[in-house]
């Protein structure tokens, strides 16, 4: 029997969300995340010409490649995937993006850009693909490797990691999530949120490097995700639906704490279900005890770490045009200026 | 070395009246307001109708360090900084000797009595001005009494030297933007002075201005406003900058033209954000221009060298950007607030790897505005980052110039397919690649993000790729886009300003030069004219260099390439480009962290000449 293959609302197969095939190592869990990014997108009705795919260099940087083949893409420089987006999006701000960028990309060389996109709020989906290690350049530490991993040809790292999400919440991010590229469903709950959210939403997703750091112990690896994964919560997202886009968004708690729903600005509802903990991630307080706390007892905590109603956004601060500004041609008159050289004489 | 000077007298000892001919360089402490005191004689001198330049020669500090402030007028109408100036106004103690001692003989000194002084020359003209007493006399709130008090040299000068004061008061209107209070006060200073000069001091110099009619229909500006208004003549959308001197009232006078950028709605179309550093503010405009908006910087060495990595991107990529670079002086962070033209070499070759830039060299602040718009367009047309390379002296400094030319053509957006022209090219070609150059002038056609078609999407990237923007190491595809971008900017020199030649088949020495050594050399080609040396002359206004630059060289027995660097870059550029021989080609480099003068040319032409 001929297999029908399923099409979204655009009319569209999943396949025509893809793109190049991967040049990245076959079980890398970038692949995984590309996956899922295609099946969000497919899912979400999203028009490709729509989106942008931007990313900085290195292993999870080449990644845009290989899904959304009819978005426009930029593999920008080292560390520098931030400014690069900023100006994409003041070109045309009706655009959404998807960046990828890598835990060397983020938290070493682009330390300075990560923090300061989150503070000028640009709105777009950050994921970075965690793995606490260089990959292209052959396995050399990278800022999020844990204190005590021993890599093959580096030793033991004796340096303790930098927490990218306790970074993006300190730096005023409103959309801060972490899991895990084998939690498939969880990291597609993160993406359609992230998706939804008007300003930068951050996701730290631990994506595992098979080739060289995959040892059973070590924090970033596949074998120890799989078994100590903690997630917070069990996240369901419901989709708008036609639903027109609200005004002002709404937070409310139902079942005496048992589900958060957060209702994004698209009308997405994003329910969030206790598990073992008794987390709000609306609270900045909690998400910096929760943080804290699994630094110190080495817990692998994944979900929706924080979240805050966004503050207006850089498009918005700078009361740019509804038009893409790429579309203007706007010269003022001859009368101005020969107004303004009348005022030097 | 003995020169024959008549265009700049080493001396004014005979009592002859000279009149509208004359330099001043004040002395003053950094942060004193002396800026206001000096933009009021400057102003006072334009309105006079006296042609006039004023360049302020300031350390990097905010307050407290020694600063000049010279000002020549020239009823010729010469512009450049002169070496000599007659006039010294001396109101810093830090300097006081210093400044008394370079004063020519001949020369005037007007100084504060509360200096200490060294022992008095016999060939100058000594002016103390008592300013202590006159500012206790004035009326002026105890507050701002130190910020005012510069305006004492202003009442004495204005006496001395014949100013007309209800054109003082008008400059000072103009000053402080039609205001009445602050005019009045400091009018009443300026008064002040000029009452008791007239009273107790006896003229005893042949210096003199007179009402004259050299300005009429001029603007005094700014390059840096110029700059900043063509850009936004120039429909610039997007501005992503990080603050250094001596670029930083660019973007500033963008802020203040803003409100010339709204649309019906009151929004606004042209957007400006102050980036975290150099590196955002170039990966923000990138961003931009790959987003369709046509977009700039403006920065100066240190900001180019941050911005390098992200240049050869933009060039590989070839995304439209215009960076504006207000040159100061390096190396390093060298004398951030003296004037240079060293970043020419290093910017028409910016970035590792092969790769060469536009660079447009305005030399008046008409030329920053006309450039600052025809920037946009090349940039967009040619879709490779344009470089404007002006300098401190034009940047910060106030010009005569006359009004600015509205665009004389619409905005050039260059190759940009949507949705519809996408499909017929599709349709003519049988397929679209981001790089395809099927017009053979090595341009591509280009898509915007958001153009709603299948075939519209391309991945823009720093890494080899071939035709269709696919990644790829092969040496052909690499050899080929190569290849492609040398066409490129083969094409490119047609778009670009042309250089502008005076030759007549006559003369046998040929001068070269570029930007704001402009008044400098006009004046010096008068004076070697005057001492029997004639030359042509042409000016480059773009890099990279076009034909005419090499038979202007090929017709002349000997060459002089002028610039204000120390390493003579406009020269190596030549040397590097121009494939014949070059052996009567001449560099003459200063690079002193001063605008030229014409005395330097003329010294070192003739030097060379009576070799």
């Amino acid at each position: 029997m001929a297999r029908v293959e399923k099409t979204n609302k655009l009319g569209l197969v999943k396949d025509d969300y893809q793109a190049r095939p991967t040049t990245l190592c076959p079980g890398c869990g970038h692949n995984s995340i590309s996956n899922q990014i295609v099946q969000s997108a497919f899912d979400l009705n999203i028009a490709q010409h729509q989106l942008l795919k931007m990313s900085g260099i290195g292993c999870s940087s080449k990644s845009p490649a290989y899904f959304l083949g009819r978005s426009h893409g930029f593999n920008a420089l080292h560390g520098r995937m931030p400014s690069v987006v900023t100006g994409a999006l003041m070109a045309n701000h009706t655009l959404k993006a998807i960046a990828v960028s890598g835990d060397g990309d983020t938290g070493s060389i682009g330390m300075g850009q990560f923090k300061h996109v989150i503070r000028r709020n640009v709105p777009f989906v950050y994921i970075i693909e965690n793995n606490g290690v260089y990959g292209l350049t052959k396995g050399q530490f990278s800022a999020t490797a844990e204190e005590g991993l021993e890599l093959k040809h580096y030793g033991r790292n004796e340096m303790p990691p930098i927490d990218l999400v306790l970074e993006a919440i300190i730096s005023g991010a409103t959309f801060v999530a972490r899991s895990f590229s084998g939690d498939k469903k969880q990291v597609q709950a993160l993406l359609e949120a992230a998706i939804a959210h008007k300003g930068t939403a951050i996701l730290d997703i631990i994506s595992p490097c098979v080739t060289f750091n995959n040892a059973d112990t070590s924090h970033h690896s596949f074998p120890y995700g799989v078994k100590h994964e903690v997630p917070l919560h069990e996240i369901q997202i419901i989709a708008p639906d036609f639903v027109a886009p609200q005004d002002e968004i709404e937070v409310e708690t139902y079942e005496d704490g048992q589900t958060i729903e957060v209702s994004m600005h698209d009308g997405t509802s994003v329910l969030l279900k206790k598990l073992d903990k008794d987390y709000d991630p609306r609270s900045k307080a909690q998400a910096y005890a929760v943080l804290e706390e699994a630094q110190r007892e080495e817990l692998f905590l994944t979900g929706l770490i924080y979240y805050e109603e966004p503050r207006p956004t850089l498009p918005e601060l700078e009361q740019v045009a509804d038009t893409p500004l790429a579309l203007i041609n706007d010269r003022p008159s001859k009368d101005k200026l020969d107004d303004i050289m009348k005022s030097f004489k | 070395m003995a020169v024959n000077l008549p265009l700049e007298q080493e001396s004014a000892t005979d009592s002859k009246p000279i009149v509208n001919d004359f330099a001043f360089s004040v002395a003053t402490q950094n942060g004193s307001g002396s800026q206001t005191s000096n933009a009021v004689l400057v102003r006072s001198l334009f309105n006079m109708g006296i042609p006039v330049n004023g360049k302020n020669l300031f350390p990097s500090n905010i307050k407290g360090l020694p600063t000049w402030y010279t000002i020549r007028a020239s009823k010729d109408g010469y512009v450049a900084r002169r070496f000599t100036t007659e006039i010294v106004v001396a109101y810093n103690q830090d300097t006081v000797t210093e400044d008394i001692k370079n004063t020519p003989p001949g020369g005037v000194v007007i100084y504060r009595d509360d200096l200490k002084t060294p022992p008095e020359r016999d060939d100058i003209t000594y002016y103390p001005v008592p300013v202590r007493k006159l500012m206790k006399e004035a009326n002026v709130a105890r507050a701002f009494k130190a910020r005012v008090e510069n305006m004492t040299y202003v009442g004495v000068c204005a006496q001395l030297f014949d100013m007309d004061m209800d054109v003082v008061y008008q400059s000072l209107l103009d000053q402080f933007g039609g205001k009445e209070k602050p005019a009045q006060m400091n009018m009443d200073v300026i008064r002040l002075a000029y009452d008791w000069a007239a009273e107790n001091l006896i003229k005893s110099d042949p210096f003199r201005f007179e009402t004259m009619n050299g300005t009429a229909g001029k603007i005094l500006i700014t390059g840096n406003e110029a700059a900043a208004l063509g850009s936004v003549f120039g429909g610039v959308h997007f501005v992503a900058w990080y603050p250094i001197t001596p670029s930083t009232s660019v973007v500033d006078d963008i802020h203040k033209y803003r409100h010339l950028r709204k649309d019906d709605d009151g929004n606004y179309t042209l957007a400006i954000v102050q980036a975290e550093d150099e590196l955002a503010a170039a990966g923000m405009i990138i961003g931009a221009g790959f987003g369709g908006a046509r977009s700039m910087t403006a920065t100066s060495g240190p900001g180019l060298s941050l911005m390098s990595e992200f240049v050869g991107l933009a060039y590989f990529a070839e995304i439209p950007c215009v960076f504006w670079d207000i040159t100061r002086m390096g190396p390093s962070t060298g004398m951030p607030t003296r004037t240079s033209q060293g970043d020419l070499l290093f910017i028409h070759y910016l970035g590792h790897g092969d790769s060469h830039h536009i660079v447009l060299l305005p030399a008046s602040p008409e030329e920053a505005f006309e450039f600052a718009w025809r920037s946009l367009d090349i940039a967009e047309e040619m879709q490779t980052p344009v470089f404007v390379m002006s300098d401190l002296d034009l940047g910060m400094n106030n010009w005569m110039a006359d009004p600015f030319e509205y665009p004389s053509e619409p905005l050039k957006r260059g190759k940009v397919l949507d949705a519809e022209s996408l499909t017929k090219f599709i349709k003519n070609h049988g397929k679209w690649g981001r790089y395809m150059d099927v017009d053979n002038d090595g341009v591509g056609y280009r898509t915007l993000p958001g153009t709603d078609h299948p075939n519209a999407a391309y991945f823009a990237r720093g890494t080899g790729h071939n035709e269709m923007a696919v990644y790829s190491e092969r040496s052909e595809d690499w050899l080929a886009n190569m290849n492609r971008l040398r066409l490129k900017m083969e094409t490119a020199k047609q778009h670009l300003p042309q250089n502008i030649e005076d030759y007549d088949a006559n003369k046998s020495i040929g001068l070269i030069s570029f930007g704001t050594n402009e008044p400098a050399m006009v004046e010096a080609r008068d004076w070697l004219k005057n001492n029997g040396i004639e030359s042509n002359y042409l000016r480059v206004r773009a890099l990279p260099l076009s034909k005419d630059v090499f038979d202007f060289i090929n017709k002349h027995k000997t060459i002089y390439v002028i610039e204000n660097n120390f390493d003579g870059q406009l020269d190596q550029i030549i040397h590097m480009e121009c494939k014949d021989n070059l052996t009567h080609v001449k560099s003459l480099t200063l690079g002193d962290g001063l605008p030229m003068t014409a005395r330097w040319i003329v010294e070192s032409i003739e030097e060379q000449e009576t070799k």
